[in-house]
Order: structure tokens, then C-alpha cells, then sequence
């Protein structure tokens, strides 16, 4: 079991033909994404990595029966595409591209209103589902197979946090990286709710950081809904300054709030421990895990 | 990215927003010429640095005469001033705008946000206005008026008729002031801004409706539909490390310690400051070096740290994700070389420790290895590298 991808998910790359994309199709490909088209306007006939490229999202999704796409465009053309991917209806969009305006984000919020697709990102280094397929850059020889779901603001602690459940021979189910923008698909409590109904993850890692109130929102709901999954929280920035953008553009303390002062007061009042700094995330599920007494279980690798 | 009030205004005027007639002056002769030009009953002189809190910090004069502006205009260039804004070091005044004095019969405050809860534009209003407007929620959250506004369709009539009545504008302006919330909304979606504060907006004793104050803040995103608004950027206004660094495309921001530390990604360069302070260092910047590095932008990125000498001590960790151990490898070795050539010394002055994991992270190891670079040192593990680095800039600090 995992959330939202698995390796029969059939996915198209918008923006296959690009440097980056051609890269990340191949990697890809290799941990078992099943892959069936590519679409960049104008390279209709063309083949990246034996993958047939389309004009259109419309085109990939009739050829192929494609339900799920990972947008690598520019950042100018990233809202466009993904709201082709939703006007083609397709179950998930994952946007990878980075600087996309809040502004075409807003709108891409407002166009999506009422549609089935789940959009993951922008910002984001995408998902991986651990053994079965990925969307997105997520090395996956990090990962192996076990209980623990993860779910992140930031790419690079994704890994690292993965990494370091690896180490410790806590294997994952499924790794989700929410992205760095303020205005983004799929939150905290969204990815929470999907981990909630899968049965194979027994425990979750939420890495946060500086920046509106998420994470305080998913504390509360966490109490609420789901009791019985321990989850480890960590959060970054507990020393950025206020008013400074730390490179994510969602990174930032306005008007005297999203500090990682309240974030880690909002989940340690609820009962979810906080990793003291980032190289103990491991070892604070660890213990979590042993005091629960989930830890054989989840002691797969 | 943020522009200075003036310019602000100038935005505004475009979209026809009313605001009071006004010029920038960067002399004092320049100041008492505007003033003449105006040749209002009441000029005043305003201080245009980037952070708010202006009027208490005095650096906001209203002028009678010529002679005051002259004066008020020589007090103020130069200066530097310190709000509750610019943190202790304050900021130097280098420009004033220099305006109309206005008839204000009532302050109001209004501003535009992009809000991440709702994904929605959000107008908030209040009767409440010239004050901190984080003040007024937490003493009269209910003074508080909120609009959210769909973006398909935009600032709708009713909804700016609304927030006129709730923020009780009387009768006779309430027109005009839903107007100038549309022009307002159409300056914001224009220029794709993140932030449009007015505060105060004011209705004079002649009923007109003036945006008094404005603050215009852009998301650097869209600046690509902007050039005209990037050509406002007044880079005195910004950390000349920080500058250099955009330039260059690197992320970094200038904490003001010792320790440096270079790091890719955002969140882990976050999280690495972090755990620099959490063993008891100074932590001097926060640097994501990027997904894709190549030697020479980690060499630009070693020379920005150790720059002025603020750096004591270097602490690199990587999680080799898109980025390759190797490649970082590589790049700690040219920065060396290249600052070694540039100083004529024989490498990097300060203690350089490297957590390196992820991708190629044998080869990457292996290259620093082999080819050992003057005050590298390799960290088995991050807790253990960042324990270590502190020391070292502790122990430095002891000897000097």
C-alpha cells in the first residue's frame, strides 16, 4: 500500500523535451515510474528515453490513458500546464518548477475549484512511492521499503530525513514533498488525511519551517483526527531572522507570524515530538517508535 | 522586492490613484526647488528608507516655510534612522520625498495580500488607521475588516462598496473610496505585487480620498512581467553580500556572525544555521548553493563568505540530491585554488569542515582525500562537523 502513487500509475512529463526533464524522465524510468507520454508543444513524433512526446496533455491522455502528469516547464509556463493537466482530467499533477508567480498560482487555486485533480507543488521535489515509482527528483536510492510516510516543505530534508530513517532501519511507504511556495496544491492536512487511510504507514515524519501557519493547522487536526499515528515533527528556521525570504518563497516570518518558536510550541502541545535539530530526526522516531512500541514493526531495513 | 515610497506612489499614480503631489529630492538644494514647485501651505519632508515605522523615528518633518524644508532636509539626509523596522544598526537616509501637506479630517489603513491560507487576494480595511495594523488585531480584532477576493472574476463592485461601509466611511466618500480600493486591487493584480499597504489612507476636510503612506512590495517571481519595476530597485537599500550573491544566483541572506556554512537547499541551509547556533556558534549567513552547482559558482560562493573577513570558520553540508558529492568536491578544491591566486596566499585562510552524503558521496570523498585541500576537513558525520566547526572559530577566536 502507499498514498497517491504506485507502478501502475500511467504519467505523462510536460516539458519532457527539456534538459532538466530529459534527465529526471531517465531517473525516473529506472526506479519504475511507468512513463507513457511526454508533452511539449510543437515536438509531436519525437521520442525522449523511448517515450512518445504529444502537442498536447489532451493528446497524451487520449493516446495513452495517462492519469497523472509532473510538470517540468519554466517558470512563466508552469501554471498553464498544469491547468491543461486539469482540464484533461487527469487524477494528479505534480509541478516540480520553482518561481512560479503567487499570483498564476492563485488563479491555478481558483481554476482547480471544484475539479478532481490534486496538485502537488510547485516548488517541490515531487513524490516517491518507495520500490514502486516516483514523479519528480527525489533520489530513490535512499529509500526503502517499510511504514514510515514522509511529508515536507523542503527537498533537501526529504532526503535527509529519509536518509536518516534508512540509517536508523526505519524503511518508508511514501515520501511527499509539498514544495516551498505559499500558495501550493496539496498542504500539510491534505497529505496527512491520505497517510490517515493507509494502513501499511504506522508512523509519520512532517518536517516543516518558518512561514504561515500550516503546520500549527496540522498540529490541531493531527490531535483531533488522527491519534493513534505518531508522528515526529521537525522544523527549519528556528534562527531566520523576521521579514528575511530564506530561499523558499514561502520561508518568511510576516507580521510577526510563522517563527519556528510557535510552530514547535503548536506541535510539541499536542504531543508531537520535535526533532532538537536536523540530524536527530532519525533518532527522534527511534524513540518515539520503542515508547509506542511500533519500533519492530517498523524496523524493516 | 521592495521600492521606496515615492516610487511607490509613482506605481499608484499610474493605476490613478489619488496621492498627494510630491517629488524626490536627493540634496537639499533638490528639496527646497520641490518645495517651491508645490508651493503648498504645508509641505512635508519624508525620510525614504525601506522599513516602516518613519514618523516615529523622526523622520517625517512638516515644513512651513522654505527655510524649514531646507533645514528639516539637512537634518534628515545622512541620517541614520532606526525604527522598530531596521533593528539597531538603523538605516541611512539618502533620499526624502518631498510633498503636498494634506487636510486629513480621518485615517483609515487598507491593504492588499496575497493570503496562502485561502489562496485568495484578501482586502483588509480598518477605521483604525496611521497605527500598526498587527496592533489593532490584537486589540480590536473586530476592528479589523477582511474581503477575499476571487481572482477570475476580481475586486468585486459589491464587495468594495462593503468594506467602504464596515470601515464607515461617511456617506458622502463612500464612492470614492470602493474607487480607489478597485484602482488599488488593479495596482496589485498589475504588478503582481505580494503586498499593497496603505496607512494611512485619509479623506481630507475637502472629502477627498488620498493614500497618504504607500507601500508596495513585488513577488520577485513576476518581476520577469515588470522591468519598470525592477528599474526601481535601490540597491543601497540592500546587504551588498546579498546583492553580489543574487547576481551570482545564489541564495544568501547575512546573518551577521562568524560561522559560515554553505548548503543545498533551502530548508537544509535553514536547518544548518540552526544547528551552527545549537552548539553554540555565531552563525554568519544562510547559503543554499542550489540544485546545480558548478565548481566555479562554489568558489564565488566561498570568496562572498569569506568577504570583509567576517567568516571564522566554514562549515559546507551537503545532501547530494540533483547535486553530486563530486562536483562540491571539485568545487571546495577550485575555491582554494582561485582564492589562493586572487590573494596570494596559499588557500582558504579560515577552517573549512564538510559533511558530504548523497549522491557520489564515495567520490566526492575520495577526491578530498587524495588531493587534500590546506584547512579542509572531512566530517563523518552533520552533528559532528557542525560541533566541530564551532570549536575551531571558538578556539581561533581564543588564539587571536
Amino acid at each position: 500500500m502507499s498514498i497517491i502513487l504506485d507502478k501502475d500509475t500511467k504519467v505523462i512529463v510536460q516539458g519532457i523535451t527539456g534538459k532538466t526533464a530529459m534527465f529526471h524522465t531517465k531517473q525516473m524510468l529506472e526506479y519504475g515510474t511507468k512513463i507513457v507520454a511526454g508533452v511539449t508543444p510543437g515536438k509531436a513524433g519525437q521520442v525522449v528515453e523511448g517515450v512518445p512526446v504529444f502537442n498536447t496533455v489532451q493528446d497524451a491522455v487520449e493516446a495513452t490513458g495517462a492519469t497523472a502528469s509532473v510538470v517540468f516547464v519554466p517558470p512563466r509556463f508552469a501554471a498553464d500546464s498544469i491547468m491543461e493537466g486539469v482540464e484533461a482530467g487527469l487524477d494528479l499533477v505534480v509541478c516540480i518548477t520553482e518561481h512560479v508567480p503567487v499570483q498564476d498560482m492563485i488563479k491555478v487555486r481558483a481554476y482547480m475549484e471544484g475539479k478532481k485533480t490534486r496538485l502537488i507543488g510547485p516548488n517541490c521535489p515531487g513524490i516517491l512511492t518507495v520500490g514502486e515509482a516516483k514523479l519528480g527528483i527525489i533520489p530513490g536510492y535512499i529509500y526503502k521499503k517499510g511504514h514510515v510516510g514522509v511529508i515536507s516543505r523542503s527537498g533537501t530534508l526529504t532526503y535527509e530525513a529519509s536518509f536518516q530513517l534508512s540509517q536508523a532501519g526505519l524503511g518508508q511507504t511514501t515520501a511527499v514533498g509539498i514544495g516551498g511556495d505559499p500558495v501550493k496544491g496539496t498542504d500539510f492536512i491534505d497529505a496527512l488525511k491520505l497517510f490517515k487511510d493507509d494502513d501499511d504507514t504506522l508512523a509519520l515524519i512532517m518536517i516543516g519551517e518558518i512561514g504561515g501557519t500550516a503546520e500549527e493547522d496540522a498540529a490541531k487536526w493531527i490531535a483531533e483526527n488522527m491519534p493513534n499515528k505518531p508522528v515526529v515533527g521537525f522544523i527549519a528556521g528556528v534562527q531566520a531572522p523576521p521579514g528575511k525570504r530564506m530561499g523558499h518563497a514561502g520561508a518568511i516570518i510576516a507580521g510577526g507570524k510563522g517563527t519556528a518558536a510557535d510552530k514547535i510550541k503548536a506541535l510539541n502541545a499536542v504531543g508531537i515530538p520535535v526533532a532538537e535539530n536536523v540530524a536527530q530526526i532519525g533518532e527522534t522516531m527511534v524513540k518515539l517508535l520503542k515508547e509506542k512500541g511500533l519500533y519492530e514493526k517498523c524496523h524493516t531495513c | 522586492m521592495n521600492i521606496h515610497e515615492y516610487q511607490s506612489k509613482q506605481v499608484l499614480r499610474s493605476f490613478g490613484v489619488n496621492v498627494p503631489n510630491g517629488k524626490p529630492a536627493f540634496t537639499v538644494e533638490e528639496a527646497v526647488e520641490a518645495a517651491k514647485e508645490l508651493n503648498a501651505k504645508v509641505t512635508v519632508v519624508k525620510a525614504q528608507i525601506h522599513a516602516g515605522g518613519r514618523g516615529k523615528a523622526g523622520g517625517v518633518k512638516i515644513a512651513k516655510t522654505l527655510d524649514e524644508v531646507k533645514e528639516y532636509a539637512t537634518e534628515l539626509l545622512g541620517k541614520v534612522l532606526v525604527t522598530h523596522q531596521t533593528g539597531p544598526e538603523g538605516k541611512k537616509v539618502n533620499r526624502l520625498l518631498i510633498e503636498e501637506g494634506s487636510n486629513i479630517a480621518k485615517e483609515y489603513y487598507l491593504s492588499f495580500v496575497n493570503d496562502r491560507n485561502t489562496a485568495k487576494i484578501v482586502m483588509i480595511g480598518s477605521e483604525e488607521g496611521g497605527m500598526e495594523i498587527e496592533k489593532v488585531a490584537a486589540e480590536h480584532p473586530e476592528k479589523i475588516i477582511k474581503e477575499y477576493i476571487d481572482i477570475s472574476v476580481g475586486l468585486l463592485p459589491f464587495q468594495a462598496t462593503r468594506m467602504a461601509y464596515k470601515m464607515n466611511f461617511k456617506p458622502e466618500v463612500v464612492r470614492k473610496a470602493a474607487a480607489t480600493m478597485q484602482k488599488l486591487y488593479n495596482a496589485f493584480i498589475g504588478k503582481d505585487c505580494s503586498q499593497v499597504e496603505i496607512n494611512p489612507l485619509v479623506v481630507t476636510a475637502e472629502d477627498d480620498v488620498i493614500c497618504l503612506d504607500a507601500k508596495l512590495n513585488f513577488d520577485d517571481s513576476g518581476l520577469f512581467r515588470h522591468p519598470d519595476i525592477v528599474e526601481l530597485r535601490d540597491k543601497t537599500e540592500e546587504d551588498p553580500k546579498e546583492l553580489w550573491a543574487a547576481e551570482e544566483g545564489l541564495n544568501y541572506v547575512n546573518l551577521g556572525g562568524d560561522v559560515a556554512c554553505m548548503v543545498n537547499g533551502a530548508g537544509l541551509a535553514m536547518a544548518t544555521v540552526d544547528i551552527l547556533k545549537y552548539y553554540g556558534g555565531d552563525p554568519a549567513n544562510f547559503l543554499d548553493v542550489g540544485g546545480s552547482s558548478t565548481p566555479e559558482k562554489i568558489a564565488t560562493a566561498f570568496e562572498i563568505m569569506l568577504d570583509g573577513g567576517q567568516s571564522k570558520g566554514i562549515f559546507v553540508n551537503i545532501f547530494g540530491g540533483i547535486n553530486r558529492c563530486d562536483v562540491i568536491a571539485e568545487g571546495i578544491q577550485k575555491a582554494a585554488q582561485i582564492i589562493a591566486e586572487k590573494t596570494g596566499t596559499d588557500g582558504i585562510p579560515v577552517p573549512v569542515v564538510v559533511r558530504l552524503e548523497g549522491t557520489n558521496v564515495e567520490l566526492g570523498r575520495k577526491i578530498l582525500t587524495d588531493k587534500p585541500v590546506k584547512n579542509v576537513i572531512m566530517a563523518p558525520t552533520m552533528e559532528g562537523g557542525a560541533e566541530q566547526i564551532v570549536n575551531l572559530v571558538k578556539e581561533a577566536e581564543k588564539n587571536a
